[in-house]
């Protein structure tokens, strides 16, 4: 693992009395990509602008490079933000707006224009300098505001929802793009975002927060797979949540019906959550599934269909590229490796989460 | 359908050519032409005669000097203002401009009151022990009647400019290492400009034309551009060099607009 570039200490910040973060604790390390993602309200974009020193926590200390930087003010700081709507200086020209942090820092005629130039190929834009914003598209202005950033050779980019206005296409062409500058500038990129599937492409690392708690860090492979309560699960893609009792090790009861699995360590009899992903519920001959059920409702989604099956009682979301049509008697069956375990939330607060979802 | 819609327009069309089309056709007649009803440039070059040119001179200083109190004055409060959460900014606004909504004759008149050598002010003094002020009368008097009445002019469209700057633009100054003098004036006052040029067009202008500041504070001893005009109409009866006047007085005004409009251009 990188050396560790940033840590949040017990941050904890209201707003009106409304606690938006509580007890928060992070570590960022050095050229790690980690991305906070949240619905809003869940404080990521408060995380982002105490990084900023934008606002200031209640209590806690951020720490950089082994600093404390708590009450350092946003010019002092040696990281540069990229805001949600670009904050380009409608008033000056590209190239001015790159220059504009290099400018204040008093850097030379030929240094700036060296690293205009540099980032405005960057950021694929050679040729735009003279240009106004104003006659940019949306994601020029975006690709204007990250290398305006950047030109100040920051240890950390911090990117607040940068693509939330463009459009799919737009966006996801970004994100590659996204991707390629930080491999070329080797920095620390800290990203927020509600978009799950922009934090699965880019990150390294995902920080899955709600109600100003962080729900699960980890890899986007782990928090897809193994989600460790209904809220990541269900924020992380579509799933089936279901409410069921761990008989035993390697065996849960799902709906009235035991299943094989391969979680140990719950102990007997224990009430859990188990979490299983539309496309690892396989349609089978009504013989050969674990249940069966009558396939309720059909949806054409290109790549694949969805398809609700009734089954036990329970609505079970089924992605399959092939169709079995509403009305039809399907067994359902799920590898033993693809039914994920999690415990049930301990506190009220925390049930009151995954209940609102 | 457009055409439908400019019958909406017509009740207008016709209030300003009988109110602003017809009196403006008038004045250019009644200045270019003598009492026989001869072409003449004469009224127009009457603004070179000592008199009238010290009073234009005057007008235009005065105003100047208006239009810069009434700017340092607002700015600071508009920014405050555009800085107040909505709810807060609001009622502040309020009071700001409740002394707008009160005819604007009782206001200069109150002045006068306040003002006068045996007046309020000059009495609270004297029971202070305080040497009496000579205020009404003189170019300061009429300096402050109209920044009293023209400052609510310059703040609200500073307000309004000020309140459209996207908060993380500010945030992004600072963020790219811009201390809060170098935001304000690389970033806050540039971006202002809109409305600075207005604010400063709705206060010149109408105190470049006043004449019942000046009556009412200045006495008879200060003349504006606008009291040597008003006197031609009421007082000589000389409608032709009234109007002579008037039309020099508009090319000024429209000199300051061209100036300001050219500006705006030039911003965006």
């Amino acid at each position: 693992m990188q050396k560790e570039l940033i840590r949040l200490e017990h941050i904890s910040k209201s707003f009106d009395g409304q606690m938006v973060l509580d007890d928060l604790e992070l570590h960022i390390h050095e050229n790690e990509f980690v991305t906070l993602l949240g619905p809003s309200g869940c404080g990521k974009t408060t995380t982002l602008r105490i990084l900023g020193g934008f606002v200031q926590p209640d209590t806690g200390r951020v720490i950089f490079d082994n600093q404390d930087i708590t009450k350092t003010p946003p010019n002092k700081r040696q990281l540069n933000t990229v805001f949600q709507k670009y904050a380009l200086f409608t008033h000056m020209t590209i190239a001015d707006n790159i220059a504009f942090g290099l400018k204040i820092k008093n850097k030379s005629k030929s240094y700036i224009d060296d690293k205009i130039n540099y980032a405005l190929k960057l950021v694929n834009l050679e040729g735009y300098g003279r240009r106004m914003p104003d006659s940019l598209s949306g994601g020029q202005q975006q690709r204007i505001a990250i290398a305006r950033a950047i030109v100040n050779e920051p240890k950390v980019l911090l990117l607040d929802e940068p693509l939330g206005a463009l459009d799919l296409k737009l966006r996801q062409e970004m994100q590659y793009e996204l991707i390629r500058m930080k491999n070329e500038l080797g920095i620390t990129f800290v990203y927020v975002t509600h978009d799950q599937e922009e934090a699965l492409t880019m990150s390294d690392t995902i920080v899955v927060m709600n109600q100003g708690y962080i729900q699960q860090i980890g890899s986007p492979e782990s928090i897809y797979n193994e989600p460790e309560n209904a809220f990541v699960a269900d924020f992380i893609g579509d799933s089936n949540i279901i409410a069921a009792t761990m008989i035993e090790d390697k065996c849960v009861e799902i709906l009235g019906t035991r299943f094989a699995c391969v979680d140990t360590g719950f102990g007997k009899n224990k009430p859990v959550d188990v979490v299983i992903r539309p496309e690892d519920v396989e349609l089978v001959e009504p013989e050969k599934g674990t249940i069966t059920g009558v396939v309720s409702h059909l949806i054409f989604k290109g790549v694949h269909y969805e398809m609700e099956v009734m089954a036990n009682g329970f609505e079970w979301l089924v992605h399959s590229t092939v169709l079995s049509p509403v009305g039809k008697e399907v067994g359902l069956r799920v590898d033993p490796f693809n039914i994920q375990i999690m415990n049930k939330p301990e506190s009220e607060d925390e049930e009151a989460v995954a209940l609102e979802i | 359908m457009k055409s439908e819609k400019k019958i909406l327009a017509a009740p207008y069309a016709v209030w300003a050519a009988i109110f602003i089309i017809v009196p403006l056709c008038m004045i250019l007649y009644y200045g270019l032409t003598d009492k026989n009803g001869v072409f003449t440039l004469e009224n127009i070059l009457a603004i070179a005669a000592p008199g009238h040119a010290r009073a234009l001179r005057r007008s235009i200083m005065l105003s100047l000097i208006s239009t810069i109190i009434c700017f340092l004055l607002a700015y600071p409060l508009a920014m405050i203002l555009s800085e107040k959460k909505k709810n807060n900014s609001s009622f502040i606004i309020l009071i700001f401009i409740l002394p707008m909504w009160m005819n604007f004759l009782l206001r200069t008149l109150a002045w006068q009151t306040l003002l006068e050598k045996t007046g309020v002010i000059n009495s609270v003094l004297a029971f202070l022990g305080l040497p009496a002020l000579r205020i009404i009368n003189t170019s300061h008097a009429i300096v402050l009647g109209m920044v009293y009445n023209f400052l609510p002019f310059m703040v609200l469209p500073l307000y309004n400019a000020l309140s459209k700057i996207d908060e993380n633009v500010i945030h992004a100054a600072k963020d790219l290492g811009a201390n809060s003098i170098q935001t304000f004036f690389r970033i806050i006052l540039p971006l202002s400009v809109p409305g600075i040029i207005s604010g400063i067009t709705m206060v010149f202008v109408p105190a470049l034309t006043t004449f019942v500041i000046s009556t009412l504070l200045g006495g008879s001893k200060v003349l504006l551009i606008g009291n040597v005009i008003e006197q031609e109409f009421t007082q000589a009866s000389n409608w032709h060099l009234g109007s002579g006047l008037s039309i020099v007085l508009m090319i000024f005004i429209l000199i300051n607009m061209v100036v300001t409009a050219l500006f705006e251009k030039e911003e965006s």
